[in-house]
């Protein structure tokens, strides 16, 4: 198990490692001058840095007059201490900006998982019991509705009906206009009623992959022989069901749930852009569309971690549910 | 035995040949595809999508880009008013008074002073009245020459000054007695000698400040009116409250009292209004008469909005005037030709018309065609890649294998958003042609997306690989190639079949999702995303719900019935797997 653990990792970190050096090697094949002149935009705004500083220390960090891979080593020897550098568009290091606005992210990611999980799990399982109902047709279809929408569209709706016509929250942003009047709790309260659009948005584009994979997965279960075994043997079928068909539907279930680490951390830059949430995806767009080149950098490498985190997480958590695994 | 048989007829024997219908597989495949409503449902919608988009365009009388006008009678503004605050100069023809020296006078005027400096020149201050002043400079008023002894003065005629006898007399004398100074009629004129010839100065005033206005009633007036004689010469009147003056041996009267006054001739014509407020048309070929003028004056002074004033025609036109501050503008309604922006649904347009003017629903049509034609094409490149790579990858297993299956982790790793949002930033900034971006778009969201494909194949390869028809390939001795494309691939079709059709709706809400946020398709191209930006916009999207709605609804319907139809492959390809 040990030796699995440390082979995975030690394969996770030659990944992001080549990950980065594409991310770099695409950052430096971009035009000179559209980083020049983005750049210059962004020297442009109040309290930024001067033009020179901005490209003085792209040059250092990024080591621009050496070879690709010269450069990639000298830009990863920054990196790996945690040194990312200046961001162009807000002024501050680029982890101090990072810090700031994660949280945002984590938050409505971790609101929408909890609701995911608890309307998907039971109506996917509801399915699948009744293989070709009228239940079943209606998850099958909202499922595949909710697979079909884009977010934009969505979002644009949701603001049109709940901010615009009814009027119950605000078009954008985290706060109220009276946000800083607000005594702590109000606050709390405040930023919890901006969220509301933003994370059923993400619920009802998210539910319809997990409803289905829960359906295939239990249907797969549902159609082995040690249900059937369980079932001959004269068990309930709540028993059936809920201890032997439900827990060996989790383990898929367990490792598919682990692939949303990185959107749960990586944020969901078209819903935060659309609601403008400052969370990590709402930022990283914002530093992207505007040349901000160490921000950039920055976003790329984390979610290339993220990922492979989460891949390691779904191989190590399903050698932790399933012995079978374990055994190989 | 034939009695027998008849007798049966009706209860077919089990190995009867009409009990036993036996289809091909691919006969199987179809009816149970077909047996299946949602299946259906999308095949229907899909038939009318692709009808909608590559028809449509064929049937609509309009195309993508054509902006639609319409006349429309709109409140223009005609003219403006203000109350006249700042100085306006008027200089003497001839003479000098630099406008940087005007910025020096005012200084001196708030202050009071006699003269001032500018430069090396140093002018009078006069305050002739109320807001009004004259500045003094020597001018240059005539010449002399002493030509044989004979003695002649040459007036300047751009000054306007004549040279009376006396004048001259006094101007001889001072010549002969070398003296700097003489007087004539009762003024001080200075004298430069320069040998034979001399020029004669007098403190005149050069230029007037005043923040009156003054508007001639006839166009053919406007020399004289903006002349600095008859505008000193009427100013002066006025600020002197006198009823009449003279100017060139014309006598003019004055009527009216302070800030609103016409100047006349004896015998009655109208030469130019003088006020404090300064009307200015808008347009630049419009002269506003002096009538005009005074009515929108009075209007203003009543402090009214609305007034009539009958134009050349002889129609009456109807004015509003708005103010703010001190500026007033005065508008009416004009006919002129305007885009016709966000128009609501009519026969014309059946869904109304955007903010550029263009038919929305042709747009929808041409829109749909990129989108549809961006998600095949996108499709078939992460296919083809897919089909190489994942062939290899499976058929050949070991190192290959490993080395092609690393690649797919990395390409995996690689966050999707970023890296094409940074493509379509550059792309922005360097202002690549809008046909070529697509074709750039095509392929980055092709290259980016074939890792899944590859996997399948690899899988679906690996199993079968194994199988016996393959061992019997290779003891028959088939090329490698044959073995894979002829014999492995078309095994791997059918899921990879559903396997396209299911991506093709992603690939689509990508597209769009890029469109959308001004990063993929650009104008004049239409995509359904792009459409729908216009929704980014609150007001068009609070109150033009036909531009953004329809889009969304054709994306939503095209990615399910994709999804239908996948699903509803899957189902017929694999019945073991039910749905």
């Amino acid at each position: 198990m040990t030796k699995f653990i440390v082979r995975r990792l030690i394969l996770g970190a030659f990944i992001v490692f080549f990950g980065a050096l594409v991310a770099y090697a695409v950052i430096r094949s971009l035009p000179t001058s559209f980083v020049e002149r983005m750049a210059r935009q962004l020297s442009a705004l109040p309290g930024a840095k001067s033009y020179s500083e901005l490209i003085d220390q792209l040059n250092k960090m990024y080591g621009l007059d050496g070879s690709i891979l010269e450069g990639f080593f000298k830009w990863f020897g920054y990196a790996i201490r945690g040194d990312f550098g200046y961001s162009w568009k807000f002024n501050q290091p680029v982890i101090e900006k990072f810090n700031s606005v994660i949280w945002y992210s984590v938050i409505i990611n971790i609101f929408t998982f909890v609701l995911q999980a608890v309307i998907c799990i039971p109506l996917g399982i509801l399915a699948a019991r009744k293989q070709y109902s009228a239940t079943d047709y209606t998850v099958t279809v909202v499922a595949l509705m909710g697979i079909s929408l884009p977010t934009f569209f969505l979002a644009t709706l949701l603001k049109y009906i709940f901010s615009i016509k009814l009027g119950w929250f605000d078009l954008y942003g985290i706060v109220g206009r009276m946000h800083e009047q607000m005594t702590s709790w109000q606050q709390v309260l405040d930023i919890a009623h901006h969220l509301v659009l933003p994370v059923v948005t993400l619920m009802i584009l998210s539910i319809g992959g997990l409803m289905r994979y829960t359906r295939t997965n239990m249907l797969e279960v549902l159609n082995a022989d040690y249900i059937r075994t369980a079932r001959a043997k004269g068990l309930s079928e709540k028993v059936v069901i809920n201890k032997h068909a439900f827990r060996n539907t989790m383990i898929p279930l367990i490792s598919y749930m682990s692939y949303l680490l990185p959107t749960m951390f990586g944020g969901s830059m078209i819903t935060e852009t659309l609601f403008q949430i400052p969370g990590i995806g709402y930022i990283s767009y914002q530093a992207i569309t505007q040349g901000d080149i160490p921000f950039t950098m920055f976003y790329i490498v984390f979610i290339e971690v993220l990922t492979q985190f989460s891949l390691i997480i779904a191989d190590i958590s399903y050698a932790v549910a399933d012995p079978r695994v374990r055994a190989n | 035995m034939e009695t027998k048989n008849k007798k049966s007829f009706g209860t077919q024997k089990l190995d009867d040949e009409r009990r036993v219908r036996v289809l091909s597989p691919g006969m199987l495949v179809f009816k149970r595809f077909v047996r299946n409503k949602l299946a259906i449902t999308g095949l229907a919608i899909l038939i009318v999508m692709f009808a909608f988009a590559f028809l449509g365009g064929l049937v609509s009388p309009y195309t993508q880009s054509q902006v639609f006008k319409h006349d429309e009678e709109i409140m223009k503004e005609y003219a403006t008013c203000m109350l006249s605050t700042d100085f306006r100069y008027t200089v003497r023809e001839g003479a000098e008074f630099p406008d940087a020296a005007r910025a020096t006078a005012v200084l001196a005027i708030s202050k009071g002073d006699a003269s001032f400096t500018y430069g090396d020149k140093t002018y009078s201050l006069v305050k002739e009245g109320d807001e009004f002043y004259t500045f003094g400079d020597a001018l240059m008023i005539a010449k002399t020459r002493t030509l044989a002894g004979k003695f002649s003065v040459d007036a300047l005629p751009e000054t306007g000054f004549v040279a009376s006898p006396e004048f001259v007399a006094a101007a001889e004398a001072a010549v002969a007695s070398r003296s700097a100074q003489f007087e004539a009629d009762g003024t001080f004129y200075t004298l430069i000698n320069e040998g034979k010839s001399s020029s004669i100065y007098h403190v005149e005033p050069i230029a007037l400040a005043s923040k009156l206005v003054v508007d001639p009633y006839n166009e053919s007036q406007t020399s004289l009116t903006t002349s600095f004689a008859f505008r000193y010469a009427a100013e002066l009147a006025s600020v002197r409250g006198e009823k009449e003056f003279e100017l060139d041996g014309t006598r003019y009267v004055v009527t009216g009292e302070e800030n609103d006054m016409v100047v006349s001739t004896m015998d009655g014509e109208p030469i130019c209004s003088i006020s404090d407020i300064l009307v200015s048309p808008n347009a630049n070929d419009i002269f506003l008469t002096a009538e005009f003028k005074a009515v929108i004056r009075e209007t203003i002074r009543a402090k009214e909005t609305k007034f009539v004033y009958v134009d050349e025609t002889g129609e009456n036109v109807d004015y509003r005037i708005d103010r703010v501050n001190t500026t007033y503008t005065v508008r009416t309604l004009k006919e002129s030709r305007v885009i016709t922006m966000f128009d609501f649904p009519s026969p014309q347009h059946l869904l109304g018309t955007d903010s550029n003017g263009m038919d929305v629903l042709t747009r929808l049509m041409y829109g749909g065609r990129i989108s549809l034609m961006v998600g095949f094409v996108v499709v078939f490149l992460e296919t083809l890649i897919g089909i190489v790579l994942g062939g290899i990858s499976g058929y050949f297993g070991g190192w290959v294998d490993t080395a092609i299956m690393r690649f797919v982790d990395l390409f995996n790793c690689i966050p999707f958003y970023p890296i094409v949002m940074i493509i379509g930033t550059v792309m922005d900034k360097m202002e690549i042609d809008p046909i070529k971006r697509i074709f750039i778009l095509m392929a980055v969201l092709g290259i980016l997306g074939w890792t899944s494909i590859a996997r399948v194949v690899r899988g679906q390869i690996l199993s079968l690989r194994e199988q016996d028809f393959m061992v019997a390939t290779e003891a028959t001795g088939i090329r490698v190639s044959r073995r894979i494309f002829k014999h492995l691939v078309p095994n791997v079709m059918p899921l990879l079949i559903v396997q396209a059709t299911m991506s093709l709706g992603g690939i689509i809400i990508t597209e769009a999702t890029l469109s959308f946020l001004g990063l993929g398709v650009k104008y004049p191209l239409a995509s359904w995303g792009s459409i729908i930006n216009a929704a980014t916009n609150v007001h068009v999207m609070t109150n033009y719900w036909f531009i953004w709605i329809p889009a969304g609804l054709l994306i939503v319907l095209t990615v399910l019935g994709f999804n239908f139809v996948g699903d509803g492959l899957r189902d017929a390809f694999d019945p073991k797997m039910k749905r």
